[in-house]
């Protein structure tokens, strides 16, 4: 099972090398990884998905702890918190099928942020699944390229993560 | 004043007394400042040596080491004692020098990415950037080195930084800022009063002790628990010294050149109360196999070795001392019978009669190992603080050095240094001066780091270094000889320094033993000396350590002699 921990480090230099280096030299395997600031510009929020098959969660984040620029961990419940990807994928769309593809975009809530006459770049977030799903649809007509961020979650109601 | 100058003034702050050190280029405006500084600083010959003194200085006295190299190869010199401090939850606090600010990452002379490089084997570390975080650093590392889970902690100063001018108020105190860093001392009053009760429904307990006993000063509370419970005793290489080797209830060692009784009483035991310990390869063997019929108590400090190798039935996160002392309230609520599992105690005495560790005076006229360990207890009457090497010797220093105090016996347990024992002696003497202080070598581990002499001898260090001679890499020569075959594969070492004559070059005082009968009276007179000595003593060359248990074995696979 998917685990997608959040946590809150401080934001000092060396701290990504810290927590990425205990996962090198653990043997834990992360499957992706998201850092960036929050709403205190003396923190940062990484969130990292672990697969519990590969190694126990709870030794992950008793370990993570020990970490002295680390202060809070939170192994986010999948039903109870929100989860995106932002996902930026360069379709091949000449005039024919260009109208096929923009029906996709908007069914799936993506956005085309840039056109040409042989291909349409598109923006799209969503849960893990909605993105793949959406990529799996595009695949057909050709894709140039695609890049997508690690999963971004956050906790439902009111409580911080 | 000059940062140079604070960061010895928040030193002596933190109680530091004595520095280990070697100088280099970046280090010269604190080596300046250290010229008329109030601070006892030993100048040793290799930076390995430097921060194995720290590590012995902290271990024999509790406080926090402290080193001190230079940027570059001065540093990575530290890597190794750095490890080793981390493997067995030592407090140190390195200091590095480092290039200037302006040169770090354009691959200047002299320097090495010192914090990225120890970063897997320290507790935390900084590179201190602005002079004015000098104090606060300081002040943080040696809270974190010296408190829950002790371990090194490095900082880099670029020289830069040392020439600045600052303000120094030695009476205000900086603020830590440690948000993330909380260890958990008291133990769980609901997990305790658990620990009671399973203590109390034990039919076979046995205590598993280890080095965390001796960190958190809780052998008092543990020997008390021992003794209320009638629970036998067995403790790590680590542990040893926290519970007397020489008391009816201590099994000794335990684990692959452990004592046979404690093995078999881990491997028939309905409770194991470990504390302070980590459930090491060299302790448990085949994990499936440690134990199998026992409820598991563990107390710790660090809750991430809690469950992490053995599943813990009533796991305490928490302090050994006070979680020990609590536990021993809760205990004598439940009234324990002292005759509640006598069969069990019979056992393991009758283990203890049937299987004791084997002491052989001499084969064909040379000298066992064992009996010179023996022997060197014997003269000490058991009262030296003891250091050792790596290898054969230091098991069976382990095995027959029988240790009555804590912080008596300093030995590389996690990560296995050799060369470790000679530099933590000399820190051992430097923090109990008058004291006898004994390093028990091996011939392959005493050259690693025998340039430390000079350091003894400079310093009047009176460490005696009893080197037992077989002239091989035994303990790999012993592997080789039972798994591999008998090809003794480069662990042949008999082109070796003539030692008499070595102490003799450095100026210490150097003994040579052939004969059995002859052991005593050298002993006798080198202890004696009031300067560093050698004794050589040559020992059978092919002698084993038993008992063993092959890695990743059970009990059932203990061989208990040739």
């Amino acid at each position: 099972m998917k685990h997608t921990l959040s946590i809150l480090v401080e934001n000092k230099p060396g701290v990504l090398t810290r927590v990425a280096g205990l996962f090198a030299r653990r043997g834990f395997n992360i499957d992706s990884l998201v850092v960036g600031e929050t709403e205190n510009p003396l923190l940062s929020r990484m969130t990292i998905t672990v697969d519990e098959q590969d190694q126990p969660v709870e030794q992950v984040t008793k370990q993570l702890h020990k970490l002295i620029n680390v202060l809070k961990i939170t192994d986010l419940d999948p039903a109870g918190s929100v989860e995106r990807e932002l996902l930026l994928i360069k379709v091949k769309a000449d005039a024919k099928i260009r109208a096929e593809i923009m029906q996709m975009v908007e069914i799936f809530g993506a956005t085309i942020v840039d056109v040409t006459s042989e291909v349409l770049l598109i923006e799209m977030t969503g849960p893990r699944e909605k993105v793949g799903a959406f990529i799996d649809l595009l695949a057909p007509f050709g894709i140039v390229e695609l890049m997508r961020t690690g999963r971004l979650a956050m906790s439902r109601g009111r409580r911080a993560t | 004043m000059k940062a140079a100058t604070v960061i010895l003034e928040a030193l002596k702050r933190e109680g530091v007394d004595t520095i280990f050190g070697f100088p280099g280029g970046v280090l010269l405006p604190l080596y300046d400042a250290l010229y008329d500084f109030d601070i006892n600083h030993i100048l040793v010959r290799h930076e390995q040596g430097a921060g194995h003194a720290a590590d012995g200085y902290a271990r024999a006295s509790g406080k926090v080491g402290v080193c001190l190299a230079t940027s570059g190869p001065g540093a990575t010199n530290l890597v190794t004692p750095i490890a080793n401090a981390y493997m067995d939850s030592v407090p140190m606090v390195a200091i590095t020098g480092q290039v200037s600010r302006h040169l770090i990452g354009l691959d200047s002379f002299q320097e090495a990415d010192v914090t990225g490089i120890t970063l897997p084997i320290v507790k935390h570390s900084y590179l201190v950037k602005d002079s004015a975080d000098l104090p606060r650093i300081i002040r943080e590392a040696f809270y974190i080195a010296g408190t829950g889970r002790p371990g090194p902690v490095v900082i880099d100063i670029p020289v830069d930084v040392t020439k600045e001018e600052m303000e120094f108020d030695p009476a205000a105190l900086p603020q830590m800022n440690l948000p993330g860093y909380r260890p958990t001392l008291k133990g769980h009053p609901k997990q305790i009063r658990e620990a009671a009760r399973v203590i109390a429904a034990a039919e076979r307990p046995v205590i598993y002790a280890g080095g965390g006993v001796v960190i958190a000063g809780a052998s008092d509370e543990l020997r008390e628990l021992a003794l209320y419970g009638h629970i036998p005793v067995a403790t790590t290489l680590t542990g040893k010294g926290c519970f007397p080797e020489d008391h009816d209830l201590s099994m000794g060692m335990v684990g692959m050149h452990g004592t046979p009784y404690a093995n078999y009483a881990l491997s028939q035991a309905d409770l194991v109360f470990a504390v302070g310990v980590r459930f090491d390869d060299r302790v448990t063997g085949k994990l499936e196999a440690f134990a199998p019929h026992a409820t598991f108590v563990h107390v710790d400090v660090d809750p991430a070795e809690i469950s992490k190798n053995v599943a813990i039935d009533v796991p305490i996160v928490g302090d050994a001392k006070r979680v020990l002392a609590a536990l021993l309230v809760e205990v004598r609520k439940l009234e324990l019978s002292p005759d509640r599992h006598l069969p069990w105690m019979e056992q393991v005495e009758a283990w203890k009669r049937d299987h004791p560790l084997i002491i052989r005076e001499s084969e064909d006229g040379e000298i066992m190992p064992e009996w010179a360990i023996n022997k060197i207890w014997e003269v000490t009457r058991g009262e030296a603080v003891v250091c050792t090497e790596v290898g054969q010797h230091q098991m069976w220093a382990a095995q027959h050095y029988l240790c009555r105090y804590p912080r008596q016996f300093i030995s590389s347990g996690g990560l296995g240094t050799m060369g470790f024992g000679f530099p933590a002696a000399i820190g051992a003497q430097v923090a109990c001066p008058g004291q006898l202080v004994i390093d028990i070598a091996g011939d392959g581990s005493f050259q690693m780091t025998l340039q430390e002499l000079a350091t003894a001898v400079q310093y009047g260090l009176p460490v005696k270094v009893c080197i037992i001679n077989n002239q091989y890499l035994g303990m790999v020569r012993q592997w080789q000889e039972l798994f591999w075959s008998g090809r003794y594969s480069h662990t042949c070492m008999d082109c070796q320094p003539d030692f008499v004559k070595l102490a003799d070059a450095y100026g210490a005082e150097g003994h040579r033993v052939t004969r059995p009968e002859d052991l005593e009276e050298v002993l006798r007179l080198a202890f004696g000396s009031d300067g560093p000595a050698i004794i050589d003593i040559r020992v059978k060359r092919e002698a084993n350590v038993y008992p063993m248990i092959p890695a990743g074995g059970t009990v059932h696979d203990m061989m208990e002699r040739d």
